[in-house]
Formats: structure tokens, sequence, C-alpha cells
């Protein structure tokens, strides 16, 4: 008989023997909406990556004869006020909001984590200090700064991406520093310490991939808060400016047309609204599978 | 800590991260590639006149001179001279802040007064029909572009409909109320001035939506966050067995205690609308703290930008500690921590 249960148990007690329960995604992650954001997401980054490709005409090419022309078999999603294809504008336009939100996440993402991990491993004046810095970014108004930020350095796409990680990166060093300071009495870390492994080792190897549950929650949420904020630049004209086909930039020149041709803002509205809320979609998700205290939030 | 101690230290907070805000806000405003002489005077502006107008405002001096100047300014209350408006700064916030505020406030009791029971209604109706539509409310809510929406409502409202507005305060014809607080909602209903009560409220409703959707969407996902954990809690099984109606159940005793978390988030959101005032102003053309900075960071005013900055980061430490202390109203235990 023991022999009969034996296998069973060894079976149940090692994990590689159920290889395809092992490699399903945590139930939250499941979920139809989160599955619905990451869909929405991978056909803009399929889209994106394609659109020299996809796109039927180039972005800036202009046919003034066919401006204003409304959606057809011929220009998809119609024409704007200078003939452009608005199909190909938005394909392009993909490839811009999605870089903006990678690049700012990244950047701020790398930046505020490396401040939060040394000011929660330092300590004393060292985390006082960067923590009172914190302080000061999170008061200030995002949009606000931002605008000062691009007006200071020239309207611009690269300008737009610094001024918005310059009011990104403040939560990042939060999350880290607060995932630090839980993590910093644990054995592990300890016993890190004690056997002499360097400060550095201990907050790559140790610390960081024990803080990222609630880095990336942030970073996903973040893709779209930076893409939404990137759009609101342009359409003040703080960020891209035309032609360039950047979604904020694509209902800014489509304001005037809004009774008449609305497809012209239509559109990029659309096109930021799934991307946003697909990211706010993937967020939740992430987070209820990495913090089930939370599940019961959107 | 005592309550006066408390305080004490946040105010304390406040000075010291104002004093960050405004070197940080100084230090962008040397970065710009673009000499504010020249945004100023234009390209065919003499030496001579760039000179001088560099020595008004103190453009020659060395930067760690001029934000010595600038502090000292800001403590008598001087936020310097606007190079756009030739304005003392401090007059042109006073003129547009009041605008913003009005429509921040205007923004944040619609977001209260749907977001509330709209996160009450989803939580208690969890996973049916309700809680559906309020969680698709409030994700297009989070996710949309504002300005688009601002757009659309004007064309929606006033080009097809004829409905409200399309924007400004007031309509040209009538003059503004007595100066109080220039907020015009407030100062024509302590004057008693009925028509420019109503047509300020009939300018102020669209960009208040507008502005308020944002807000509206996240207090709804926090409230309803919040009655989730709360609904299951044990006093309110027993509050149901003492024979209390599922809406006082729900009210006096869910409610009540969902409240707190949400709170944080309507301090923080208090700031965001403030942020968010600069795209609806741009859309609505309401003449304020938005439309202010973005023109005058348009033209490299910095001295007005900082202005600006400096008040918005005021607002927003002000909008929290204000939320800290009505914890303690709400929440007996942080009230007597004993």
């Amino acid at each position: 008989m023991a022999q009969a249960i034996s296998p069973d148990l060894d079976a149940t007690l090692t994990p590689a023997s159920h290889p395809r329960k092992r490699r399903r995604l945590p139930a939250p992650l499941r979920s139809p909406l989160t599955m619905a954001g990451l869909g929405i997401i991978t056909v803009f980054v399929i889209l994106a990556l394609l659109a020299p490709l996809l796109a039927p005409y180039e972005p800036q090419q202009q046919k003034l004869a066919q401006r204003l022309k409304p959606p057809t078999t011929e220009h998809f999603l119609g024409t704007d006020q200078l003939g452009r294809d608005m199909w190909s504008r938005l394909l392009w336009g993909a490839r811009i909001s999605l870089t903006i939100g990678l690049v700012v996440v990244l950047s701020a993402g790398i930046f505020g984590t490396t401040l939060g991990l040394i000011s929660g491993y330092a300590g004393g004046i060292v985390d006082e200090a960067l923590m009172r810095l914190t302080d000061i970014f999170f008061s200030f108004p995002a949009l606000i700064l931002a605008m000062a930020i691009a007006g200071a350095l020239g309207p611009n796409l690269v300008n737009t991406m610094i001024a918005i990680a310059v009011v990104t990166w403040p939560v990042y060093a939060r999350l880290a520093r607060a995932q630090v300071l839980s993590l910093r009495e644990r054995e592990f870390i300890q016993a890190a310490i004690a056997i002499g492994v360097p400060t550095p080792r201990v907050l790559w190897r140790h610390l960081l991939p024990n803080s990222l549950a609630p880095l990336l929650v942030q970073a996903s949420f973040d893709m779209g808060a930076a893409i939404l904020a990137a759009a609101g630049l342009s359409f003040i004209g703080f960020g891209a400016q035309p032609p360039t086909p950047e979604w904020g930039v694509m209902i800014s020149e489509g304001r005037k047309y809004v009774g008449t041709q609305p497809w012209l803002s239509l559109f990029p509205a659309l096109a930021i609204l799934m991307t946003v809320a697909a990211f706010n979609l993937i967020g939740d998700g992430l987070r209820d599978a990495l913090d089930p205290r939370l599940r019961s939030e959107l | 800590m005592s309550f006066g101690t408390f305080l004490l230290r946040r105010l304390i907070g406040i000075v010291g991260v104002l004093i960050g805000v405004s070197i940080i806000t100084f230090a962008i405003s040397h970065l710009a590639t673009t000499d504010p002489a020249i945004a100023a005077l234009g390209d065919h502006a003499t030496d001579e006149q760039l000179a001088q107008f560099r020595a008004e405002y103190g453009l020659d001096k060395s930067a760690p001179e001029q934000y010595l100047i600038y502090a000292q300014n800001l403590l008598q209350g001087n936020l310097g001279v606007s190079i756009r408006t030739r304005r003392p700064v401090v007059q042109d916030l006073l003129q547009y802040f009041p605008a913003t505020l009005e429509l921040a406030m205007a923004a944040l009791l619609i977001a209260l007064l749907i977001g509330i029971p709209a996160g009450i209604w989803s939580a208690v109706y969890r996973n049916r029909l309700p809680d559906h539509l309020v969680r698709i409310f409030a994700l297009v809510g989070g996710s949309l572009p504002i300005f688009w929406l601002g757009l659309i409502a004007v064309d929606v409202f006033y080009n097809e409909w004829s409905l409200l507005p399309a924007g400004g305060r007031l309509d040209d014809f009538l003059p503004p109320p007595q100066n109080l607080t220039g907020m015009y909602v407030v100062d024509s209903l302590l004057t008693g001035n009925l028509k420019t009560l109503e047509n300020s409220l009939w300018h102020l409703i669209l960009p208040a939506l507008v502005l308020g959707y944002f807000s509206t969407s996240v207090i709804a996902r926090m409230m309803r966050s919040s009655m989730l954990e709360t609904l299951p809690q044990d006093y309110l099984r027993t509050a149901r067995a003492k024979g209390l109606t599922e809406f006082a159940v729900i009210i006096k005793h869910g409610f009540r205690n969902a409240l707190i978390p949400t709170l944080t988030i309507i301090g923080i959101t208090f700031g965001s609308l403030l942020a968010g005032a600069v795209l609806t102003e741009t859309v609505f053309s309401w003449p304020g703290l938005g439309l202010y900075a973005t023109a005058s960071a348009i033209s490299l005013d910095f001295p007005a930008v900082m202005g600006v900055t400096l008040l918005a980061a005021l607002v927003y430490m002000f909008g929290n500690l204000v939320v800290d202390i009505a914890y303690g109203f709400l929440d007996p235990r942080i009230r007597h921590p004993s």
C-alpha cells in the first residue's frame, strides 16, 4: 500500500510533475478584463511595430484635393484638413505614444527605484534628505511643472518625455523605499550582509528582485498616465509639434472640425482611451495577482 | 503627539517643501535655452533694450544672486513682476486664482456627489449590472483625454443643442459681481445678484463636469474598494441583527467607516484638479490660473510660472493637511490614539 501511495505523494510534492499547472497565469491575470487589456496592448504594439508596412500612406503625405474626406475604402479612417491619411497617422502615432510611455516609465522607474533602494537601505540622514526631495516633487502640480520644463527646454517630444519623467519618479522612490524597509530586517538580507556581500550586490541581487511587485503595478498604471499626460501637453502646445502624428497633436489639429468632421479628433481620442484603459486594466490585474489583499479594487 | 504639535510639524514641513519647490522651479527657469529678454522683446530688440530689460528683471545677475533676491522678496509676499503682463505676479494670481478655485471646487463637489454614491452602489451590487456600469464609467473616466471630452461637450451642448455656454465665466453683456472672493458664484450669491448668479452657474456647469469626470472615477473606485472591505465586517452584521434597515446599515455604519481611505484620495484629487484645470481652462477659455500658466510658460515668463507653481504646491499641501485633520474628526482612534 505504501508503494501505491508513494508515487502519488511524490507527484504531489514535485511541482515539476505538473508542468501545465505551473505554467498557468495567476487567476487575477486570467480575468477577462486583464486579458482584454493585454489583448489591446498586444494589438497596439503589433500595429506600432508594423506601422511602416501597414500604413498605406506616409503619415505626413499631404493631398489637399483629398482633404477632410470621411472614412472610405481608400482612406480607412478618412483624411485630415491637409488630406493626410488618418489611419496611417494613427499607426505612426501608436509608435510615438507607446515609446513615450515606455521611455518615461523606464527612466522614471530606474531613477526613482535606485534612489528609493538607497534611501531605505542607508537610512538616517540620506533617507531623510531623499524623502524630503520626493515630498517636494510630490507637491508639484505635475502638468504645470511639465509645462515649465517643456517651456524652458523647448517644446518637442524628447523634452516632453523628460518633463513627464521628472514628475513621475518620486512614486517609485517611495514604493522601493517602503519595500526595502520591510525587507531590510529579514533573515536572508541579514545573512547576505553578515557574510560580507557588498552593498551594491545586496541592493541589486537581493533587495531589488524582492521589491519588484508593487513597482511593476505602478509601471503599468504610469504607462497609461504618461501617454495621457504627453497627449495633454501636445494639445496645449508644449509637447510634440505638428506635423508629428502624435495623438494629442492630432486631437488639437482636429478641434476646429469637431462639429463637422468629428473623425479627426475622435479616432486619436479613441486610440488614447483604449491604450490607457488597457494599461489600467493590466495594472489592476497585476495588483490583484501580486497583492491579494487589494483584490477587491476595480 | 498633541494636535498642536502635529499641526506645527506639518506647517514647518510645508515651509520646507515650499523652499524646495521654489529652488527647483528657479533651477528649471535657468534651463531655458531661449533668452527671456529676447522672448519678451523680440528678435529686433537692440542690445541696449535687452540690457535694460535684463537689469530691470535682475536677469543680469548670477543665478544664486537672483535666487537670493527672489527668496528675500518672497518672504515679504512679493513674487516679482510678470514679464508678460508687466504687473506684480501676486496681483495676477489674485485675479486668476479665484476662477480656478471656483472651477476646481465645483468639479470636486460634482465628483463627490456622483463618485461616492456610485462607489457605494457598485459595492452593494458587486458583480451585478450596477457594479459593471460603475466600473465601466470609472475606467473610461480614468482613461479619457479630458480635453477631447471638453471639445465634444462644447460641440454638443453649445453648438448642437444651444443649452449651455461655450466658455468664459459670464456672458459678455453682464458685468462681473462686486469682487468679494473673486469667485463669481459666491460673490453674486453674497451680494444677492441673482441674474449674475444664474449666469455664472450656467457657465460653470460644463467645465466643472468635464474637469470633475476624472476625479469622479477615482473617488468611485476608491469608495467601491473601501466599501467592499467594510461590508463583510462583523459590526455590520451586528447592526443588521439589531434590526436596522439595510439603508441605515450601509450608510450609517458602512459608509462612515469606508469614507476614511477615500478622504486621502480626495486630498490628492484636489491637487490634480488644479493641474487638470490647465487643460479644461484651455478648452473652455476659462480665465483662470491654468490659462495664465500656459500663456506665461509659452512666453518664458518665469516669475509668473514660479508664482503659479508655488501657489499650486501650497494649495496641494493645505488640501492634504485639511484631509489629515478631517481624519481625526471621522476616526476616534486617530483623535484619541491611546
